[in-house]
């Protein structure tokens, strides 16, 4: 008997396995579910068994009958989804309807991710004018009218005592007469010079930084450049410092990265010399403080200045300065 | 500052490798530019030996020669007359570039070949003679370089020597440097005067009238003096840093300038009137002719050396052609002075003549080393001219002489630096280059200033020269000692920044041109003839007339670079710009410089693509983009309204509107004016909007309130009215939301309509009202009466008629 059920069920599991259409399964259905089917029939037929055998013979076939329902309707899920027919098929391989794509001009770029390096390090971003008195672009800053170093920038006049900025630097008094110490700033602008051939362009941008408070030394200069160096470019760019002059400050530094595009074999973009100078640098001149009149036994300062350009060029391997205010659109979608 | 190693090594032994004594010079601040091998071009010259001499068939004065040059014969062809068999002479290979210019390549000469050059000492650029082959006595193989067969071996620098170091514009200066490096003693360059004969003071005079411009004017005087061409030696010192030999007198000024770092001038003794010399400023006007045979017209603030009637040179700028030396001078008056430096500057820039010595004079000349150097050309001069020395000096010296002692605070340098150099090791820095160094109070020095160095005026300057000369390398690397804190960038940079992504996010790429434009540019976008942006801050130097005043307004510079790309063949293009206008203010030094944004379409709003064809972007494209910005920008408040057409300038009259806020203009949109597309060449419909950033931004709300999303269903209704066609629509729906009716919600349009049937001159214009109350859903009786009443008001306002 109770082998009876059990090749009743393999039975059906053949036949179920051989099936090919959903005919065929309800078929199976109807010969061993159906009202008449022989699972059915086996049921109604418990009664015949011995007493102590029917409670176990029941739940068996109880069993077999949900296993086989369960069965009968996959087979006619897996059948209906195989012999669905796709009509309506998409290319999905052609071009999407892409919005148009703009562009920040790289300068922007640049400059932004300059002022963010520094305000993570808790500079304030200001800003100045850019037509600039004499006074604030050269005299503030210990460069006094005739003087040799006035030669190190070709300044454009407006008048006698107005200039176009030739640096950012004037940022530099205007912030240090509306504030005491301690003052963290960085500065970004547009300046000019009158200079205008293959590497020079009559605009360009830079950004300043100044840090006045007691007790600030060369050695926070390094430090501080080192760590901006560090996240412009990367970790293993090492630095150069060098000496130099600016008339607003002393010690100055010009600082030179490793060339990061030979690492310091030489290439034409270092000149061969392995280095690239990528700011001027150095502590607060006293005759500015002077100027400004901060006490300058009680504080110190270090400043500094970038061109973004060059910074530019660098990150973005752009060969030629005029290429930015071009602005040919292949150029500007580029970034 | 050209310096040549072999010049150095009179003053200085060097003992370290060439790369890395410019290293070292760079490292101390004088950043060495440019290394060169003075001989480079004699590498392909080697020992040559004559192994057979024969005639040219064709030419009587040329003669074939078969050279061994080492590593085979090769042949030659020479018109030396001492070419001959079994000498040795320069054989120059194929290759080699000559001093002459000549580059030197396979050839044949009258039918014969020559593959090379047997060389003189003059072609080689090694000595005057070229009357034939230069013969190399000498056990040297052939093929050996012709440099070191003649130990030939000099480098020079070329140094960006910094403003404040005139002291390094000498050899003696760099050797100091050099000595100081090595940590080694220089050598002054020793020398004595010949005997002299009578006195100058009996000869010549000098009277100083201007003392503040000249503290100290020296001369000597030599006679019997021979005018010859300098010997080879110092024809090759000069030429070593590209200074050109012209006779012994000159060269010896030039020599001893170039070794000194003072400035010489040396005068035909003979054109001096009167034998005098008398140094003043110019009366204003006067005229002049320097030695480089310009005449110039001088003014009260220049200095001039006059003779007893006129001026004969522009004091430490330029000699005069009036008492140059000639070949037939015999007596000489040397001049060796020192100049005030802001005199000698101001000459030179209003003469626009920067010479050697007004770049020495500017910067300061040493004023204790006058008469070094005066001593110095005389006795070069004599013994060059073989000429006679007169005895005695005229020294005119009106400085004052006290020497500068500062006092260096060791503890304060040491904390500007970071450093923790002691006592000892500063004064030893300092005295390495010259410095006298006494121990002062507690913990300081006091130190004389070398005269040479006019740059060291205060401590600070000393704790240059003490972080330079230990090395900036040593310095250690720590962070300032301050406060975390949180940092406020200026709003005005956040929303430029906001308004930049919001933009190039409508796919407008971002452009920066020049803040200068041509004052041209007003007349080519038509500005009217009182327009105040016709007023303009100009350049007194411009670089062009293109670029010669500031900007007024973004336009011109947008157009020009929409103009560049279309004449490009990129004519689809979305450009914008972030950037300041420069207005002038009267009674103002400074002008205003305002923050505008201006905004460029041109080309198809949709390329052709598979879904879709080629449009034509339109008015209506150009301000989606500006209402699009706005709203992103959370101003809500902007309209739009034509601009009069009298007020159009470069933009199309009938296709241009004012974009205002509270009746406050703040920027237009447009369709770019036809004559105005023709002037820059655009060639294709364009729009621009330019917008006063400032202005835009006082509009932006500081902070966003959310407001509650409705809770019950709104109901829509559609008004149409057929109105004047000059009404403009957007005074409908502005009607609609002054009637103030509380249940409307939303308002917009959807359909404007002109032509058959709705009779000329007028047109239907559809738009949606959205009803919607926060407390109730609203009943369609309650709707249709509000709807009725505001389609009559529209029609008693604007004489508006509703469809038939």
């Amino acid at each position: 008997m109770e082998n009876t059920i059990e090749r009743i069920y393999a039975g059906a599991m053949e036949a179920l396995a051989s099936a090919t259409d959903a005919d065929a399964v309800n078929d199976l259905s109807t010969q061993y579910l159906g009202r008449k089917g022989r699972i059915t029939h086996y049921l109604r037929n418990i009664s015949s068994l011995p007493v102590e055998q029917r409670p176990q013979a029941g739940k068996r076939v109880n069993e077999i009958k949900r296993s086989l329902e369960g069965e009968f309707k996959n087979a006619l899920t897996h059948l209906a989804n195989r012999s669905k027919t796709v009509t309506d098929r998409i290319d999905v391989s052609l071009p999407g309807r892409a919005p148009k794509k703009g562009s920040l001009h790289p300068i922007t770029q640049i400059t932004n991710r300059i002022c963010g390096i520094f305000s993570q390090m808790g500079f304030d971003v200001v800003e100045g004018p850019e037509v600039e008195s004499d006074y604030y672009n050269f005299e503030a800053l210990n460069i006094p009218k005739n003087h040799p170093a006035r030669d190190m920038q070709d300044t454009f006049y407006v008048s006698e005592n107005v200039v176009l900025r030739t640096h950012t630097s004037p940022t530099q008094p205007r912030v240090m007469e509306r504030q005491q110490p301690p003052v963290r700033i960085i500065a970004p602008g547009k300046v000019y010079r009158c200079d205008s051939d293959l590497t020079h362009t009559p605009m360009f941008h830079q950004v300043e930084g100044l840090l006045v408070d007691r007790h600030v030394s060369f050695a926070d200069l390094k430090g501080t450049l080192t760590a901006f160096i560090h996240q412009m470019f990367d970790d293993r760019t090492t630095l150069r410092f060098r000496p130099s002059f600016f008339p607003f400050t002393e010690p100055s530094a010009e600082v030179d990265i490793r060339c990061v595009i030979c690492r310091g074999k030489g290439c034409r973009v270092c000149s061969h010399t392995g280095w690239l100078e990528i700011l001027g640098s150095g502590m607060v001149h006293p005759a500015v403080f002077e100027n400004i009149g901060y006490d300058t036994s009680r504080y110190t300062g270090f400043a500094f200045g970038m061109g973004v350009e060059r910074i530019a060029m660098l990150k973005y391997g752009i060969d030629d300065i005029r290429r930015y205010f071009d602005n040919d659109c292949r150029f500007l979608s580029q970034f | 500052m050209k310096v040549s190693l072999s010049w150095l090594k009179k003053y200085v032994p060097i003992n370290m490798a060439v790369s890395d004594l410019a290293d070292a010079l760079t490292m101390a601040g004088l950043e060495v530019e440019a290394v060169e091998d003075r001989y480079a071009y004699l590498d392909t010259v080697v020992v040559g030996r004559v192994v057979e001499v024969l005639p040219h068939p064709n030419a009587d004065r040329l003669k074939l020669c078969r050279v061994d040059g080492g590593d085979g014969i090769v042949p030659v062809v020479c018109g030396a007359p001492n070419v001959m068999v079994g000498m040795k002479a320069p054989l120059a290979r194929v290759g080699t570039l000559l001093p002459s210019g000549t580059l030197l390549e396979n050839t044949v000469i009258r039918g014969e070949a020559s593959e090379g050059m047997l060389c003189s000492e003059a072609e080689l650029g090694l000595g005057h003679d070229g009357s034939g082959l230069m013969i190399l006595d000498g056990d040297f193989q052939p093929g050996v370089s012709l440099k070191s067969a003649l130990a030939l071996s000099d480098h020079t620098f070329e140094i960006g020597l910094t403003p404040n170091r005139p002291d390094c514009l000498s050899m003696m200066g760099v050797a100091r440097e050099i000595a100081a490096i090595q940590g080694v003693p220089m050598n002054s360059p020793v020398f004595s005067l010949p005997d002299a004969e009578g006195d100058i003071g009996a000869l010549a005079s000098v009277t100083v009238e201007a003392p503040a411009h000249c503290p100290r004017y020296t001369c000597r005087l030599l006679e019997r003096i021979t005018v010859t061409p300098s010997p080879q030696w110092l024809q090759d010192r000069l030429r070593s840093v590209g200074v050109r030999p012209i006779n012994n007198l000159v060269d010896v000024t030039n020599f001893v300038m170039l070794e000194t770092g003072q400035p010489l001038h040396a005068f035909d003794f003979d054109n001096l009137a009167g034998h005098r010399i008398v140094v003043r400023t110019a009366a204003q006007g006067e005229p002049f002719t320097t030695l480089d045979q310009k005449p110039r017209r001088l003014s009260e603030q220049m200095l001039m050396i006059c003779d007893g009637e006129k001026p004969v040179a522009v004091g430490g700028v330029m000699g005069g052609l009036n008492s140059e030396i000639e070949a037939s001078t015999t007596r000489v008056l040397i001049e060796s002075a020192c100049f005030d430096p802001i005199s000698i500057r101001k000459t030179s820039k209003a003469l626009g003549l920067n010479t050697d010595a007004s770049h020495r004079f500017e910067r300061g000349v040493d004023p204790d080393g006058t008469l070094f150097a005066l001593d110095r050309a005389a006795g070069l001069m004599a013994e060059l001219g073989r000429g006679r020395l007169v005895g005695g000096t005229i020294d005119e010296d009106f400085r004052n002489t006290d020497p500068l002692v500062l006092t260096l605070c060791v503890d304060a340098t040491n904390n500007l630096l970071g450093t923790d150099l002691d006592r000892d090791r500063m004064a030893l820095l300092l005295e390495s280059i010259a410095f006298k160094v006494k121990n002062g109070d507690k913990n300081d020095l006091w130190v004389k200033v070398p005269s040479f160095r006019v740059d060291v005026t205060r401590p600070r300057d000393l704790v240059e020269e003490v972080a330079r000369l230990s090395g900036y390398n040593q310095i250690p690397i720590t962070f300032p000692a301050l406060p975390a804190r949180g940092t406020h960038p200026s709003s005005m940079m956040v929303r430029r920044n906001k308004v930049r992504d919001i933009l190039s996010g409508f796919g407008f790429s971002e452009t920066i041109n020049y803040s200068f434009i041509s004052a041209e540019s007003c007349d080519r976008i038509q500005l009217a003839d009182d327009d105040p942006r016709r007023g303009h801050v100009a350049l007194l130097n411009p670089i062009s007339e293109e670029q010669a005043v500031m900007r007024t307004t973004l336009i011109p510079g947008m157009l020009e670079a929409a103009q560049r790309n279309i004449s490009r063949q990129q004519n689809s293009l979305r450009l914008f710009e972030v950037g300041k206008v420069f207005l002038p203010q009267p009674h103002l030094p400074l002008p205003l410089e305002k923050e505008m944004l201006v905004g460029l379409w041109t080309g198809p709003r949709l390329k052709a693509a598979w879904h879709t064809q080629e449009a034509a972007c339109d008015f209506f494209d150009i301000k989606g983009v500006v209402e699009g910005m706005a709203l992103s920008l959370g101003i809500t408040e902007l309209s739009f309204t034509a601009l009069p057409d009298d007020r159009c300038c470069y933009t199309r009259a009938g296709h241009t509107a004012q974009i205002l806020h509270g009746g406050k203009m703040v920027g237009i949109v447009g369709e770019v004016d036809a004559s105005v597309v023709d002037g820059y060449s655009l060639r294709q419909t364009t729009f621009v909007f330019e917008l006063d950033l400032e202005m835009l931004d006082q509009l932006l709300p500081d902070d966003k309130q959310m407001a509650p999303i409705p809770r019950f269903p709104s109901t829509a209704r559609d008004i149409t009215v057929i109105v004047d066609h000059e009404i403009e629509s957007s005074r409908l729906l502005d009607a609609v939301t002054q009637f103030g009716e509380k249940l409307v919600g939303d308002l917009y349009l959807f359909d404007v309509f002109a032509g058959d049937p709705i009779p000329e001159g007028k047109k239907s214009v559809s738009f949606r009202v959205v009803y919607r109350s926060a407390e109730r859903t609203l009943e369609d009786e309650t709707v249709n009466e509000i709807h009725h009443h505001l389609t009559h008001r529209l029609i008693t306002e604007f004489g508006a008629a509703l469809p038939t």
